[in-house]
């Protein structure tokens, strides 16, 4: 991705000697952009820094009092943290699982020679593009075990969802599943066709089976944009409040972020939740990085 | 593949479109609920078995705009004739519209809600698309010393989980005043979306040739002018696709909004689930609510559809 230099202009010409030059047009395009993100986003980070090493409450007038390392020492050492952590990494798994194999398959039955493939295709996408609370909010109703659809149209009788402990995380999940398999869908539609046409056409000369062109042909050429969507949805899915908090208040589904809200807004343990958000931020950095390696491997076929 | 159009390949086609035909019928199902919910009298809203066929009524939305208090004694006669047909409606209900001592008709709290998303969102899009629009085009066309690092620190802004950033942001507002005010909410949402947008003009601007500029600068333009004559026209589509994607992602905001604002400023995605309290909740109304602010999204979408596939992966997958 080299950047193209422009040809510099010769500094006598009429135009570079009207007009602003090249560094500065380009300081003053590129500047307030860099300026504005570390103002609202890198020097609230250093903020919250300097917070996770006291026992400030946001709640009180009380000055912050420096403890050192010892919020992250608790935090680390804190079991409650670490299941909220086994939740968040349980449901991560539970929906990206069910995504890529939703949104895959549908992408293989799409792959084919459907009538109104372009309309069913935009019409499969819109889950992806509403608001996750309001629409979480209404699946409350479908889930309803007295009077919601989904028991109706399964038989499941008054299966309880979003009350039952063991339940709720996977109904959250599935969800999450029915708003984001689209966007797997459409990033393996991609993919597949993408897949040189005359290489399925040499397979089936060769007598080669659908199984063995699948996993010979057709995974392999899909894979890394497959790898995007994976990977993008995992970080999202490891970040994941919205859907959960709306959808249930049980202790079983008391991902990470919720856990951070409850701690900064509701217990106003200021100081201990920005070291939490210090270690959930780590965590974030380490999976964009490899996200953006992926980004940019793609981007350069 | 003509030689292989066999019987086998012929009926798997065949079951590939049932396929098809079922997972549409089923991701659409939730939201052909909720359309159809805020068009149901409430008593069919949460029956057994489901309502499917009914005659569709307009109530939910008049409840939805205005205030209501439940009737303790039926209208007389004379009321209920001299009362417009949409407060006849609310009547039906067992509710009454609720007036000022001078006779106005009190809103309710939704079409303020919904006013502020409108304000934030659009806003927030203008300005990122604004400052992104520029900052994409200094990345396209000049050199700049790390400029993958700055790319990724750029994107990596937009990876924040919000509430991460929320704590921070929530003392500073308040020491500066900002809480529940629709600049503190419009600064959030630039911020969020401006990486968002840097990284997917970049891919449009790095598709204008650069040919057009020299000719230009070569026929006696400044750089500035060529960048307003020449490369904004041509760069016009994908600013409508960057503006079309944050619109969306402001407008369907939760966290930010959840934290920062509580009265003045609320945006709609945290008033709407607000409004689903104990198990009396009128879910026609809330029905309504969604319905409505769900509409412009999915127009949206409609009109983003060549673009989806771009705007979701930051530019990286053109198609």
């Amino acid at each position: 991705m080299a950047t193209a230099v422009m040809t510099t202009l010769d500094p006598k010409s009429r135009s570079a000697a009207r007009g602003m030059s090249d560094l500065t047009i380009r300081n003053l395009f590129i500047v307030p952009t860099i300026v504005f993100l570390i103002v609202f986003n890198i020097f609230p980070l250093l903020y919250s820094l300097g917070y996770s090493f006291t026992d400030f409450r946001a709640s009180s007038a009380a000055p912050a009092t420096f403890v050192g390392l010892q919020n992250y020492r608790e935090l680390l050492n804190d079991p409650f943290i670490w299941s909220n952590f086994a939740i968040t990494a349980k449901y991560v798994i539970v929906s990206v699982v069910g995504q890529v194999i939703v949104g895959f398959g549908v992408a293989l039955l799409l792959n084919r020679d459907i009538p109104l493939k372009g309309l069913l295709t935009t019409l499969l996408l819109l889950p992806m593009m509403l608001s996750m609370a309001v629409v979480g909010l209404f699946w409350k109703l479908l889930y309803d075990p007295s009077f919601g659809i989904i028991n109706y149209t399964l038989g499941l009788g008054s299966f309880e969802w979003l009350s039952n402990p063991d339940m709720a995380l996977y109904a959250v999940a599935i969800t999450d599943i029915w708003m984001w398999s689209p966007f797997v869908m459409l990033l393996s539609l991609a993919g597949l066709s993408a897949v040189p046409k005359h290489l399925y056409e040499a397979a089936a000369i060769d007598r080669a089976g659908s199984f063995y062109t699948f996993f010979r042909i057709t995974l392999p050429l899909v894979a890394p944009i497959l790898m995007i969507a994976i990977i993008f949805r995992t970080m999202e899915a490891f970040k994941t409040f919205d859907l959960a908090y709306i959808l249930t208040s049980q202790p079983t589904t008391e991902v990470i972020s919720i856990r951070l809200y409850k701690m900064a807004f509701q217990e106003w343990q200021t100081g201990r939740s920005c070291a939490l958000a210090y270690i959930v931020l780590i965590m974030i950095l380490a999976i964009t990085n490899i996200y953006v390696k992926y980004l940019n491997k793609v981007k350069e076929r | 593949m003509a030689a292989v159009t066999t019987s086998t390949e012929r009926s798997l086609n065949k079951l590939a479109i049932v396929g098809v035909l079922i997972v549409t019928i089923i991701f659409l199902a939730p939201i052909y609920w909720i359309a159809s919910t805020a068009f149901k009298p409430r008593n069919l809203a949460t029956t057994i078995p489901p309502t499917v066929v009914f005659q569709p009524e307009i109530s939910p939305f008049v409840k939805l705009f205005t205030k209501r208090s439940q009737l303790r004694t039926a209208p007389t006669p004379e009321q209920y004739a001299a009362a417009p047909w949409w407060e006849r409606l609310v009547f039906d209900g067992g509710e009454k519209v609720v007036r000022s001592g001078r006779g106005e008709v009190q809103w309710s709290g939704y079409p303020n809600r919904f006013m502020n998303s409108l304000i934030v969102a659009i806003t927030s899009t203008i300005l990122a698309v604004g400052m992104g629009t520029f900052t994409a085009y200094g990345f396209s066309r000049f050199k700049i010393k790390g400029e993958q690092d700055l790319l990724f620190f750029i994107l990596s802004t937009r990876m924040l989980p919000p509430v991460v950033v929320a704590i921070p942001m929530f003392l500073m507002y308040r020491a500066v005043g900002l809480n529940d005010t629709h600049w503190g909410l419009i600064i959030l949402y630039t911020a969020f979306n401006l990486s968002f947008s840097v990284w997917l003009m970049k891919g449009f601007m790095d598709e204008i040739p650069k040919e057009y500029e020299e000719a230009a600068l070569v026929d006696g333009y400044t750089r500035i002018e060529a960048f307003f004559k020449i490369v904004l026209p041509e760069a016009a589509t994908g600013i409508a696709a960057t503006a079309v994607f944050c619109f969306i992602t402001a407008w369907n905001e939760y966290a930010f909004a959840l934290i920062m604002t509580n009265r003045r400023a609320q945006t709609a995605p945290p008033f709407i689930p607000s409004q689903v309290g104990s198990g009396l909740s009128d879910w026609t109304v809330i029905a309504a609510g969604t319905f409505l602010f769900l509409l412009p999204v999915a127009i949206f979408t409609f009109l983003l559809r060549n673009h989806l596939l771009r705007g979701m992966s930051f530019g990286a997958i053109r198609k």
